[in-house]
């Protein structure tokens, strides 16, 4: 066997050495790509003045980065020793007999800081995980019913088609006041400012999939409905072993998309629920105003780049996993 | 009474103007165990006749009755090999036989019902890929797999719908072979839509000729009458056997050439 066959067979496995010329074209220009957007950033920042000053260049951003992961180091730091202290001083107080009232009260205090840009992402994060779900769990089961039954389709396509364009700025003000008024518990659980965020971002993700699903459930190959009809296949059969199977690559295709519009428009949500997360970092910047905000946003605006393209190789590795058309082109 | 009728079936579609007949009045009786062919040029109205007996259609006019009841809805009792295989792609060679036994023998014990699907792939010959997905597969074990499907559900007829028309000359020899020997076991009754003369003579008891559509009728019924079991190799040589086929290539020629001339008249 030629080496050429030997090396184009380790290729098709994943994750295989690349050849030099594979290793040239996929990481040598994107990097090459990356470093002339850096010096030209660089080059035009200077002459950009603002009202904070000269527009960040790379360097000041990285110099923000570094100063937002290490204050968020302190103020872990900070947290540790507060329950440290916490815990001393309630090893004390049992000790000396303090009523049993004043022992609750001081057990129950809570760290009062702020939280860091890091803490800040994981809201983000979970907020857009929880609107996502919520549109999935939607979404997915409607398409199925809308791609197979055709009354069900002509009767909700209108809506969804006048519902589809709508930004998520228009229905947070809606979704913020009913929120308000039937979220009234006295201890809650989640916060408004989460709910109202993460129902916006479900409003806004909502259709991708279910159009996606409803397309691929509509789509169903007539031979292996006959098939089923053959086999006299139930409607709940049908639909578990034959329609949801068949639509599986589309459902996936819907729900990459939804993800990357559910992440876009969180940060479009935090900024107005005020939800702390990313989009309350950048605005709280905004207002802040110091000199070292832009290059803060900046910082906030390529970790929304990079989280959103992380979320979106992930559905990637999934929609690959789950799709049965080898023959199909993920990218 | 016949063990499955097609009663004066006539079968019209809705067109531009008006509908379109496609079948006039299809009159034929098939006794149990019988292997019939239907043999006619493409677009002659072959495979509506296969889609009403399976059950996909409802005729126009007339009806079609097995063991004396009128088919009204498709079911597991007339099985069918279709075309392109209609497997599920995300399902093994396995698992596609596994899905239909599951279904159509629901009370039987899940032992009973594993060891009856990989008795049913090794009747085509399909059991040393019985992991593998359609994808995976060459045309021709596809189609295996799509007839172990079928004969898996012990239909009462079993319904081929030129399930042999997409493979490459060679591969369909086999399949037929392997259909031979599988018929010589099971003495099913079917019904086999075709194109092919000398598939329709190797295979069948009787062959069906259609004349050219629209409004299809039966031109003529010939029944082949060759010993079985039937080896293609020592038919090449048997003159009966091409006096059958040259019998269903005239009936198929003539009828076109007819045609022309009428066309030709037509214009002249």
């Amino acid at each position: 066997m030629s080496s050429q066959a030997v090396s184009s067979k380790l290729n098709a496995k994943w994750l295989a050495w690349p050849t030099p010329q594979q290793a040239l074209e996929k990481l040598i220009v994107p990097f090459l790509s990356i470093l002339a957007f850096v010096g030209l950033w660089a080059a035009i920042a200077q002459k950009i003045h603002t009202q904070l000053g000269a527009f960040p260049g790379p360097s000041q951003v990285l110099d923000q980065a570094a100063a937002l992961l290490e204050e968020h180091m302190t103020e872990r730091q900070r947290e540790r020793d507060f329950y440290h202290r916490l815990k001393v001083r309630l090893a004390q107080a049992q000790a000396e007999g303090v009523p049993a009232a004043e022992i609750e009260r001081l057990k129950a205090r809570k760290y009062p800081g702020r939280p860091t840009f890091v803490d800040q992402i994981q809201t983000s994060l979970k907020t857009v995980a929880t609107g996502f779900l919520l549109a999935s769990m939607l979404a997915i089961p409607l398409g199925v019913l809308i791609g197979q039954s055709r009354i069900l389709y002509l009767a909700l396509n209108p809506l969804i088609q006048v519902f589809r364009p709508v930004s998520p700025l228009a229905w947070l003000p809606l979704v913020t006041l009913i929120v308000s008024a039937l979220y009234t518990a006295s201890d809650p659980v989640f916060s408004k400012a989460y709910l109202t965020s993460s129902i916006t971002v479900a409003l806004c993700c909502l259709w991708p999939t279910l159009i996606n699903t409803a397309v691929g459930v509509s789509s169903v190959s007539r031979d292996l409905l006959n098939v089923s009809r053959v086999l006299r296949l139930g409607a709940w059969t049908r639909t578990t072993k034959i329609v949801l199977p068949w639509a599986i690559p589309m459902i996936f295709t819907g729900l990459r998309i939804s993800l990357g519009i559910g992440w876009m428009v969180l940060i479009a949500s935090e900024m107005l629920a005020q939800n702390p997360g990313l989009g309350k970092f950048v605005w709280d910047e905004f207002q802040n105003g110091s000199s070292d905000s832009l290059a803060r946003i900046l910082v906030a605006v390529f970790t929304i780049g990079i989280i959103g393209f992380g979320l979106d190789r992930l559905m990637l590795l999934l929609q690959k996993r789950v799709n049965w058309d080898k023959h199909a082109v993920l990218r | 009474m016949s063990f499955l009728i097609l009663d004066h079936i006539s079968q019209e579609f809705p067109g531009k103007n008006g509908p379109i007949k496609v079948l006039d009045r299809i009159h034929l009786k098939v006794e149990k165990g019988e292997f019939v062919s239907l043999i006619g040029h493409s677009g002659c109205g072959k495979s509506t006749i296969l889609n009403l007996i399976a059950g996909f259609l409802e005729p126009t006019e007339g009806g079609v009755i097995l063991e004396g009841r009128q088919v009204t809805e498709p079911g597991p009792d007339r099985a069918v090999v279709f075309q392109n295989h209609a497997l599920l792609p995300w399902l093994s060679a396995y698992a596609n036989v596994r899905l239909a036994v599951d279904q159509v023998f629901k009370y039987k014990s899940k032992v009973w019902r594993h060891r009856w699907t990989l008795h049913n792939l090794d009747l085509v010959k399909m059991s040393h890929a019985l992991d593998l997905k359609p994808d995976e597969l060459s045309g021709g074990m596809k189609q295996r797999v799509g007839i172990a499907r079928a004969l898996a559900m012990e239909p009462k007829v079993l319904l081929l719908d030129e399930p042999f028309g997409a493979l490459d000359a060679l591969t369909r020899a086999h399949l037929q072979d392997c259909l031979i020997e599988i018929q010589a076991r099971l003495q099913n009754t079917v019904i086999l839509i075709t194109h092919d003369v000398e598939e329709a003579v190797l295979l069948s008891d009787r062959v069906v000729m259609l004349t050219q559509g629209p409004a299809a009728r039966i031109g003529q019924v010939l029944a082949i009458d060759l010993p079985r079991p039937r080896s293609r190799l020592d038919l090449a040589e048997n003159p009966i056997f091409h006096h059958y086929r040259a019998e269903i290539v005239r009936f198929l020629h003539q009828r076109e050439e007819k045609d022309q001339a009428a066309k030709l008249r037509l214009i002249a």
